[in-house]
């Protein structure tokens, strides 16, 4: 399967099954079009008529260019059969019961009161707490007794705000490292934060242990106030945004980013992401709001398609900050074409509620972050480990070949099945399929590999 | 004349070859 687009002057041809990209012009873009259901006499013909009066289009450069459509083909660049679907549960079943990464729910609770917090404003529907170092212990002995042979393991510290227990997460970072060693395990630390709580302490410890943290800012001074407010209905921008500054500065070029929600009020986020730059953020992020249809923060139709030219927007800008010499990134332009991850990984996709998954202040053990507050979805807990074995293979049934609907997606090697939680709140069902988020999602996709074709056309690839 | 220009990618057939499961939870082979 192939996919054709173009975008920014290029000509671009995604060769989905083999991974290939191809920069073309007009007249190969026209013959690769033409390829699968004509003759090459047909094509020819069909093409000296399209471009009658081209001089650089006659007969011998048209069957060159057919020749060299053909070679492509047979070294499997161009229209490469699907020959993975055998391979579509091999990794999970691989991986048996292996879990590699834990979300861990510090605090269920939180000093901001954000309206479209998909969190019930950290409390996930439930109680207010605070994980007991006791419980977090016994999450990190449980990552490690079910890695089996894997090294790299991850913790994300969550919430909530996290850092309304920092405590807490220090102690059990200190824990983890001293058993890594001993255990052949080497710990990944991320934390998600709102910024208030940051002080000298947090970021010597962040920048110290952390290797990514999360940073929540929405943009623009008006539009991160309209919404990121505290329990007095203070807006929050003021006080965070030079704690981020510092942060990001004593961080000395380890990871982080900055993570903004938009919403029916900003569907022209990029305006927040360059505010964002201005502030001196260079690794930045903007996502969808994820809730209920008829939400007033909702994205309506008429948004997906102001959103779908702000990324292409985005992309623009990107690469002219590049010419500059001061670029930024955008979480999902961040492709790696060369050392991107296996077929058995694009067909697997996140892993949630098989290797991933998401741990309550109490130690229920949930798919991901995202299902956190329903009991349906409680897959066990970290004494027991996984009780409800169904739900862990309806979960690990999840992959880019599970949907009908997926079928004939020239993206679906990109997105891997996409978000179970997206498919469930969009659809009810974890095998649903969220057709905004695909859209967005291919729009973001022919971005980022149209950035990648321009940078290798204009000397601009590392 | 060359209308295709073919970028460097991994090639996802041979990486059916060599699934460790190493990489990060969702970016880059380990």
């Amino acid at each position: 399967m192939i996919h054709q687009f173009e975008l920014g002057g290029y000509h671009i041809v995604v060769d989905s099954c083999s991974g290939s990209i191809h920069s073309v012009d007009e007249v190969a873009a026209d013959v690769i079009g033409l390829y699968p259901d004509h003759t090459e006499d047909e094509i020819v013909s069909t093409l000296l008529a399209r471009y009658a009066g081209r001089p650089d289009v006659n007969e011998a450069e048209l069957r060159e260019c057919v020749a060299d459509v053909t070679a492509l083909k047979e070294s499997g660049q161009l229209f490469a059969p699907d020959t993975f679907a055998p391979l579509a549960g091999y990794l999970k079943a691989k991986s048996g019961d292996i879990v590699k990464a834990l979300c861990l729910h510090v605090a269920h609770t939180c000093n901001l009161n954000c309206s479209y917090c998909f969190a019930s404003q950290g409390k996930y529907h439930g109680e207010r707490a605070l994980m007991s170092f006791e419980t977090g212990k016994r999450a990190l002995d449980f990552l490690v007794e079910h890695s089996g042979t894997r090294r790299n393991l991850e913790v994300d510290f969550f919430g909530g705000e996290p850092l309304m227990n920092w405590d807490v997460v220090k102690e059990l970072v200190r824990y983890a490292r001293a058993i890594e060693k001993e255990k052949g395990k080497n710990f990944r630390f991320t934390l998600t934060t709102n910024g208030l709580l940051i002080d000298d302490d947090v970021i010597d410890f962040c920048n110290r242990e952390m290797s990514n943290v999360v940073l929540s800012l929405d943009g623009r001074k008006e539009i991160h106030d309209a919404l990121r407010v505290d329990y007095a209905g203070n807006g929050s921008y003021d006080r965070i945004v030079p704690k981020f500054q510092k942060l990001v500065q004593a961080r000395g070029g380890k990871g982080y980013y900055m993570r903004g929600t938009f919403t029916h009020r900003n569907p022209d986020f990029t305006k927040d992401l360059f505010h964002m730059a201005d502030l001196g953020f260079t690794e930045l992020s903007m996502e969808p709001v994820v809730c209920a249809p008829g939400d007033p923060a909702a994205l309506t139709d008429e948004d997906i398609e102001t959103v779908k030219k702000e990324y292409e927007t985005l992309a623009f800008d990107m690469l002219r900050r590049e010419r500059e010499g001061r670029p930024i990134t955008f979480y999902h332009y961040m492709i790696d074409l060369t050392g991107g991850p296996c077929i058995y990984k694009r067909i697997s996709g996140c892993g949630s509620g098989t290797e991933y998954m998401a741990v309550t202040p109490w130690g229920d053990l949930y798919p991901c972050h995202q299902f956190v507050g329903e009991e349906k979805w409680k897959l066990g807990d970290i004494w027991q480990g996984v009780t409800n074995t169904e739900l862990r293979e309806r979960f690990r049934g999840c992959n880019a070949y599970a949907r009908e609907e997926c079928a004939d997606c020239w993206a679906r090697l990109w997105c891997s099945g996409g978000c179970a939680a997206n498919a469930y709140h969009a659809s009810g069902d974890i095998r649903g399929v969220y057709p905004a988020g695909c859209e967005l999602f291919k729009k973001r996709i022919e971005c980022a590999i149209m950035m990648k074709v321009a940078e290798e056309a204009e000397g601009l690839a590392e | 004349m060359t209308r295709i220009k073919t970028l460097k990618t991994r090639d996802l057939c041979a990486s059916a070859e060599k699934g460790c499961g190493e990489c990060q939870t969702s970016q880059k082979c380990e």
